[in-house]
């Protein structure tokens, strides 16, 4: 399935429950009220943690219910089933079966890949294929224009009927801000540097590739973060996996959070550092796993690390939680630890200004020592960044594996970053981006309200823009999809291994360019949906407040 | 027969005191804590306090001198066409791959337009969110198309592409046979893919043949897990750091011979070598299917910005779902799909410009031959020359120096060439300093648009270089 996570940690236990945890400061006083919106009895729990938090952070997973999770667990027993029956009957030519094979020269080779590694792509993905990979052809905007296809096999193959569906509401794509246009400012100053510079680089930032529109934008993004400095790359996923190993390397530690990106863990693997895994966004976790590494020190050498860094995003593009920021920075300067905050989500979307989660807290960006983020989300364009001190980036500029190896940003997309970041900044003299910012996040609460109304089982964050919602079963992520877009509606649909395997679910992505009418549609059809597939499943029960369980497994990785 | 007896008697009484013991040694180990290596040290709360209060990490970065030769870029205002301005000094480009000039190319630029007119700049997703568009899928047939395989796959970064294909494939355990030379983005892919790594001296046959006979030798020591041990051989068309290309007909030979895969990374030979541009497979007349996998970016002929894969589908499809950096990234923006869909139709159009672009590599080539205190490193044909001294002054260190003072001159000439760079530290074989010269753009309206003085400019400033830096 097309996953975004890659999970290091086994699936997570079955409830999951997130509360600050009295993590910091033994005297931290710690109080919980419980507010009753206006509507319905809808319980947030809002926590101050020891006044790091200046406003309130409601964050709540919903216990998954028992009778969903074991009859999930049942609808992928019949599933698994089902592909050995079919399995069998291809293997004696019962079934037709349709995998592309291997070269007949070749059939004496070492096979390419292990059977069960493909018996989930041929007997679960290919049931429900469709959901994924739609050919779009128009701006990803709040409505987007679809290629329709249609399969004849199952979804072996696709065939295009050349009918276009139109305007359908687009709630899968990152444009949180709206940026991704075909008209407007951003397009014609883009269109403007197409015609002069041409489409490509054809060298790197090191050699003859170092564009004065580069220069330009870095010194741009660094005032908009409010850091001394930032370089940026051609591509988002490549500036976490080429840069993490050119900051730490053999006898560092990484402690990285178990939902973080596949670029992340990319990047962590590849440096060569020890990393240990905390559970998401828990701060006893990750003060445990402080403590213990700076006591016992380096496995069996005893000798110190070099140097902690710890690995977080802004906003969890499956869950819609929001990094315990105030709590991380607190434990990272206790423990004399770095921060790699990696904002692919988060920047444009939340904060008042769209500055990202450190201004959503309103802390100092200086306590963050790696500011990371993408151009792809917020801004409508490609790449990432990275901000920091000064001698971060002169190190990064030097030693960076990006911008020694690889082809510097495109032009035009580097044009269409400076005139979005200034509208967001209000540099081009309207408030255009700030009218877009508080846009989406009037429209977050809006839709998540809504929601969980209806009595979806919603997670994440209340202000963050991606919206979880469960669907459990497997059947059911295909069935959503599909009844979905015969509503005219694109959503994504996510399901193992980008989840854990019984919680599948839907997941909206918030735009400021989606009207007040937009959302009423979806949210009706939504709705609607909801009814036909029995997918309301909250029972909105109160959760005493307790620690989140937490057991003292960690999971370790050392390069080897 | 009576001693034996009493012995039979005498027995149990001390067997039944040790079992006693040992039972209550097993009850008591079954009830005992169990405890962590880690926890034995037993320290107080008081201790470990110190322990954190003492420790003192390394800063994040150590600082970077300021005179570091890399940290201060040049500055390229306006295009990186064949005309460039570097540092405000107008110089002739040779140091951007841009070597068929389509960067600049208007028929490139105005399809790039028309895209950006229909979809805007980003795509705001990857490939499974609503990220695919149409201008993807047409870009991916015309790659297959081109290159005559099954399937393409499109990647949004040309460095990530090689990178993330190889983890696809290869898994801890398999075997993977690369040359000493590859570029960084196959070793980074190496790296990410935890396999055991054979490395073979530069183009040597020899040398592969014997790891792969060792090889040989050991599976059949242990058959059961020679079965699932995938092998492969990761080489390039064109080599980037060394400028000549692999023996290909001998690989697929030893292929066959020893059952390994071949895949083969084509950024610099895709569009330069072979009559219509199709690299090194039709350089030699090989028959395509024969490597696995080939790999490429549209950064350099292309003159776009990302990177395909090229293949059989059974081979080839496997990556959506496994590729990460297809995956996990949004996908390339459509006006860059677009540049290199018509960058195609101009190379499908009037392949002549791959000879004209040999031959102008050819007369580069002979022209910078005979200079002394440099020489030329790489085949004749390649548009990326490599410009090596002879010998080297002592240290890496002065030798960079030294190139860096030939790239200036040039460059205060008017001749802008560039020092390939190498993070040191990283690098599996560092390649000597080089200077990377002769990206030879081929200007398609005007086909021979850097003219033969050009040429005698370089071989004349050469001769300059050569007085003033090595006698």
């Amino acid at each position: 399935m097309t996953d975004l996570k890659y999970r290091l940690a086994p699936a997570s236990e079955m409830s999951r429950y997130c509360f600050p945890n009295n993590a910091v400061s033994g005297d931290a006083s710690r109080c919980v009220c419980l507010i009753d919106s206006s509507t319905v009895e809808e319980i947030n729990h809002i926590v101050h943690n020891g006044g790091l938090y200046k406003r309130p952070f409601n964050e709540a997973f919903e216990e998954t219910p028992m009778l969903v999770a074991v009859l999930t667990y049942v609808g992928y027993g019949v599933l698994t089933l089902f592909g050995y029956l079919r399995d069998f009957m291809r293997q004696w030519k019962i079934e037709k079966c349709q995998n592309a094979t291997e070269r007949e020269e070749q059939k004496d080779f070492v096979p390419l890949y292990q059977d069960f590694e493909n018996f989930y792509n041929r007997n679960l993905y290919m049931r429900i294929r469709d959901s994924w990979n739609r050919p779009i052809c128009s701006v990803p905007g709040a409505k987007v224009d679809m290629m329709e296809r249609v399969s004849h096999d199952y979804n072996w193959t696709f065939t295009y009927t050349g009918r276009v569906i139109k305007d359908i509401i687009n709630m899968g794509s990152y444009n949180y801000l709206g940026f991704a246009q075909k008209t407007g400012a951003c397009q014609e100053a883009a269109a403007k540097v197409l015609s002069q510079y041409g489409a490509g680089v054809c060298s790197t930032r090191q050699e003859m590739g170092n564009l004065d529109k580069h220069e330009e934008l870095e010194k741009l993004v660094a005032r908009f973060l409010g850091v001394e400095s930032a370089m940026a790359y051609g591509m988002g996923f490549a500036t976490n996996s080429m840069n993490i190993p050119a900051l730490v390397g053999k006898g560092c530690l990484i402690l990285s959070d178990e939902l973080n990106h596949a670029s992340l863990v990319l990047g962590a693997r590849l440096s060569g550092a020890t990393i240990r895994i905390f559970k998401h966004n828990n701060m006893q976790s990750l003060e445990k796993l402080l403590k213990d590494a700076i006591v016992h020190g380096q496995p069996r050498t005893r000798r110190p690390w070099k140097k902690i860094l710890i690995l977080v995003e802004g906003i969890y593009s499956m869950e819609g939680s929001i990094v315990r920021l105030p709590e991380v920075i607190a434990l990272k300067k206790k423990y004399k630890s770095y921060l790699y905050l990696d904002e692919a989500h988060s920047i444009g979307a939340l904060g008042p200004s769209g500055r990202g989660v450190v201004e959503y807290f309103g802390l100092n960006p200086e306590d963050v020592d790696v500011m990371m983020g993408t151009f792809t989300k917020s801004f409508g364009a490609a790449g990432g960044y990275i901000g920091g001190k000064k001698e971060l980036i002169d190190y990064l500029r030097t030693y960076s594996h990006s911008a020694a190896y690889a082809t510097s940003m495109s032009p035009p997309v580097v044009e269409q970053i400076i005139t979005s970041v200034k509208c967001i900044m209000g540099e081009d003299g309207t408030n255009i981006g700030r009218a877009r910012v508080q846009q989406l996040a009037e429209n977050t609460r809006y839709f998540r309200r809504r929601l969980k109304e209806m009595g979806f089982i919603i997670y994440g964050n209340e202000d963050s823009p991606v919206v979880p919602l469960m669907l459990y079963m497997p059947a059911k992520i295909g069935a959503f999809g599909r009844e979905m877009l015969k509503r005219n509606i694109g959503v994504v649909v996510v399901g193992f291994p980008a989840t854990p395997i019984i919680e599948s679910r839907a997941r909206f992505c918030l735009s400021a360019a989606h009207t007040k009418e937009m959302l009423d549609t979806a949210l009706k059809e939504i709705n609607e949906v909801g009814d036909l597939l029995q997918l309301k499943y909250s029972r909105r029960r109160l959760v005493p407040l307790l620690d989140r369980p937490f057991d003292e497994t960690t999971y370790e990785e050392t390069e080897d | 027969k009576r001693v034996r007896d009493t012995r039979t008697k005498l027995a149990p009484a001390y067997h039944l005191i040790l079992e006693g013991i040992l039972i209550l040694w097993i009850i008591r180990l079954l009830f005992s804590k169990t405890y962590k290596l880690q926890e034995r040290s037993d320290l107080t709360l008081k201790e470990k306090e110190e322990l954190i209060e003492e420790w003192q990490p390394e800063p994040l970065v150590p600082p970077v001198p300021k005179d570091h030769p890399a940290l201060n870029y040049n500055i390229v205002s306006g295009p990186p066409t064949h005309i460039i301005t570097v540092n405000g000094k107008e110089c002739i480009n040779f140091a951007s791959f841009n070597f068929l000039g389509l960067l600049n190319n208007e028929k490139v630029k105005s399809a790039a337009q028309a895209s950006l007119k229909k979809y805007g700049v980003g795509t705001c997703g990857p490939r499974g969110f609503y990220g695919t568009f149409d201008v993807h899928l047409e870009l991916e047939e015309r790659l297959a198309k081109f290159m005559r395989t099954e399937e393409a796959i499109i990647y949004s970064y040309g460095f990530a592409t090689i990178a993330s294909a190889i983890p696809a494939y290869s898994k801890r355990g398999d075997i993977v046979f690369v040359d000493e030379a590859a570029c960084f983005a196959i070793q980074k892919g190496l790296q990410a893919s935890r396999s055991n790594i054979k490395l073979f001296k530069h183009n040597d046959m020899a040398d592969l043949e014997r790891l792969l006979k060792e090889q040989e030798t050991e599976d059949q020591k242990n058959p059961r897990k020679a079965r699932v041990t995938r092998r492969f051989i990761v080489v390039e068309g064109l080599y980037m750091n060394t400028g000549d290309i692999c023996p290909l007909p001998e690989l697929i030979k030893l292929k066959y011979k020893y059952k390994v895969r071949i895949f083969l990374e084509e950024s610099l030979s895709f569009g330069v070598l072979g009559e219509h541009g199709r690299g090194i497979t039709e350089h030699f007349g090989i028959n395509i299917d024969d490597i696995d996998l080939i790999s490429a970016n549209m950064e350099n002929s292309l003159a776009s910005i990302g990177g395909f894969c090229c293949g059989r589908s059974f081979i080839i499809d496997h990556q959506r779902l496994s590729g990460q950096g297809y995956c996990f990234s949004a996908s390339l923006p459509p006006l860059l799909a677009a540049a290199a869909i018509e960058a195609l139709n101009i190379m499908e159009d009037s392949p002549d410009i791959f000879q004209t672009l040999r031959a102008k590599c050819e007369r580069i080539h002979k022209a910078l031959q005979g200079i002394s205190g440099l020489k030329v490193v790489g085949e004749s044909f390649s548009p990326a020359l490599h410009l090596q001294l002879e010998e080297s002054c002592g240290s890496r260190e002065n030798d960079v120096k030294l190139l860096k003072r030939v790239v200036d001159y040039c460059m205060n000439s008017g001749i802008a060439l560039t020092q390939a760079r190498y993070l040191e530290k990283e690098e599996k074989c560092l390649p000597p300093p080089r200077t990377r010269t002769g990206q030879i753009c081929v200007e398609l309206d005007c086909c021979f648009l850097i003219p033969l003085s050009h040429i005698i400019r370089i071989s004349v400033l050469h001769c300059i270089v050569t007085s003033r830096f090595f006698h």
